[in-house]
């Protein structure tokens, strides 16, 4: 599903990739536990690139998580995977990420390079893929995880926190590529920046030709903390026949100091303030993941932004 | 005795503005006094130099809460210890739920005192007599904090709070504002509910009007940064039908 040639990271990933997973899940068959993968780049100087593809054969339902850590280390590191998806008719999968990978020290000094393809294919009717995401580490990210529409009435979901603080960018956001008729999708991005980070939701939302009926929301909030970071939001948004129904919403907002103080007045520190402010704003997101990941997601969302507010 | 509140020769700048130019006030245990006086007197800068709010620089004078000196406290240090203000304008917090917002609270309030978390079955049962006794429906309270709450919700949001928190001074900061005649009586009411030898209450207003459902027993005028008159209830009447005019010349 991604060609060699796709990207230039993930030709280099086609090259080198030794590991990964495959997950098959036979026709009728739905998943009865959260499937659960933990990635973690250890040795100095190395990179990492694996795969990973889940095919859902008809009926089938899946939810597969991942979550990622990395030491600390001076020099930058590379992880570049390569993740797809495909869904037969009536077929679901559901994936989940939390990415933690070191973000690089205060000064912006090393940290990983976070350049991931990731792609679902809802190759059947009525099949569907939801990707959600919590990205709070990495010193760059570059990822927009897509849904090729392809079955007819299939459907694409697209849920992201992320977060960036001292000198970290995050560059990440989904493609939903309606093909076949009244296909749906749905796009909710939180973007939350920090220090002097910059966090950008770029995204791409297209109806083709034949694609009669397709529908899209996507709503875009971001919310700034102090005065150094910035946010940025890039939708690109192509409807080629006249029975499209897109829609698009997006609101930038700043923590103000107001809120920080009712909070802080009935008791709260200053970091669990704006720890239970971000929460709030993330939490339409936060619901989207399983039970104990959204418990993990929620103090992640606190300790990242530890120190953001002098 | 020591006084519940005590402040002394208080002068507060904002950026190079002299908006108090020492203000002494004294409160002591289970009185309620009323500060009044026109607008920009510098009422709201006492309110929120005494919560700690930032961005007010404090040149010269003291606050002390119990006898310990407030200016040294973070402001969420001073809450812990019973200092309470009533917000005007309380702010709204979307997706976080009034109920999650007071358990958080309180509890944070409870650790900062070296008292031991609420468990959340504890929790519900006192929010839920509390509430019941201010007549606030429980699903008001699954909503987002002030989110869509109108004047009233959001005034009576305040008392849940001041009931809950159990606080030994409440500043009331124009809590009059943005109500009519009916929501004021049962904000009122609310408040009236929570006045106790143990713990005083500094209200303050513009209007006489809130006077006449919360009875203090010290009224004192406020203007251009100083307490130029201080007096029994019936100074507010007074005032009432003289208006501020004569005090702003005499501050002058």
């Amino acid at each position: 599903m991604v060609p060699t040639s796709d990207n230039y990271f993930a030709t280099l990933n086609s090259a080198v990739f030794s590991d990964g997973s495959f997950v098959y899940v036979p026709p009728g068959v739905k998943c009865p536990m959260e499937l659960s993968t933990y990635f973690r780049i250890n040795e100095r100087n190395t990179g990492q690139f694996e795969r990973t593809l889940i095919i859902a054969d008809k009926g089938a339902y899946v939810s597969y998580l991942e979550g990622c850590t990395a030491p600390q280390r001076d020099e930058n590191q590379l992880h570049a995977a390569v993740v797809e998806l495909v869904t037969h008719d009536d077929a679901e999968i559901k994936y989940s990420t939390v990415q933690n990978w070191y973000p690089g020290n205060s000064e912006g000094k090393g940290g990983i390079y976070n350049f991931v393809t990731k792609r679902g294919d809802c190759r059947g009717k009525n099949s569907k893929i939801s990707w959600t995401q919590v990205e709070t580490g990495s010193a760059i990210t570059w990822k927009y995880p897509s849904c090729i529409l392809r079955g007819d009435n299939s459907r694409g979901e697209f849920y992201s926190i992320a977060i960036s603080n001292g000198y970290q960018q995050v560059d990440s956001g989904t493609k939903m590529i309606h093909l076949g008729k009244n296909t749906t999708s749905r796009i909710i991005s939180k973007g939350i920046a920090a220090g002097v980070s910059q966090n950008t939701y770029r995204g791409l939302v297209t109806a083709h030709r034949k694609a009669t009926g397709a529908r899209n929301f996507t709503a875009c909030d971001s919310l700034l903390i102090g005065d150094k970071c910035g946010a940025h939001t890039v939708p690109y948004i192509e409807a080629k026949n006249s029975s499209a129904l897109f829609e698009h919403e997006a609101t930038t907002s700043k923590i103000s100091e107001d809120m920080l103080f009712y909070c802080v007045q009935r008791g709260l520190s200053q970091e669990e303030a704006v720890a239970l402010v971000v929460n709030g704003f993330v939490k339409d997101v936060l619901q989207q993941l399983p039970m104990e990941f959204a418990v993990e997601a929620q103090k992640l969302i606190s300790i990242s932004l530890e120190g953001s507010v002098g | 005795m020591t006084a519940l509140l005590e402040v002394k020769g208080l002068k507060v700048q904002v950026e190079d503005n002299e908006i108090l130019h020492g203000l002494d006030l004294t409160v002591n245990q289970g009185e309620v006094h009323a500060i009044m006086g026109p607008n920009g007197s510098g009422k709201s800068t006492l309110s929120h130099v005494i919560a700690g709010k930032p961005g007010y620089d404090v040149t010269a004078g003291e606050i002390l809460f119990k006898g310990e000196d407030v200016l040294e406290m973070a402001p969420d240090e001073r809450a812990a210890k019973g200092v309470f203000l009533a917000f005007q304008y309380p702010v709204e917090i979307p997706g976080v739920t009034t109920m999650n917002f007071l358990r958080t609270a309180l509890n944070a309030q409870r650790k900062a005192r070296g008292e031991a978390e609420l468990l959340v079955p504890d929790f519900l049962k006192k929010v839920r007599s509390v509430a019941d006794s201010l007549n606030i429906p429980m699903d008001m309270l699954k909503r987002g904090v002030n989110v869509g709450f109108s004047g009233g919700e959001k005034k009576r949001n305040e008392i849940l709070q001041m009931a809950l928190f159990q606080p030994s001074l409440c500043i009331l900061d124009e809590m009059d504002s943005g109500l009519d005649i009916d929501a004021l009586r049962v904000a009122a009411d609310g408040v009236n509910v929570l006045r106790s030898k143990d713990r005083a209450m500094v209200v303050i207003t513009h209007y006489q009007r809130l006077l006449n459902y919360i009875v203090p027993d010290f009224v004192h005028v406020m203007s251009k940064g100083r307490v130029v008159k201080s007096g029994g209830k019936e100074l507010a009447l007074e005032l009432e039908e003289s208006g501020y005019a004569q005090f702003e010349d005499k501050a002058a």
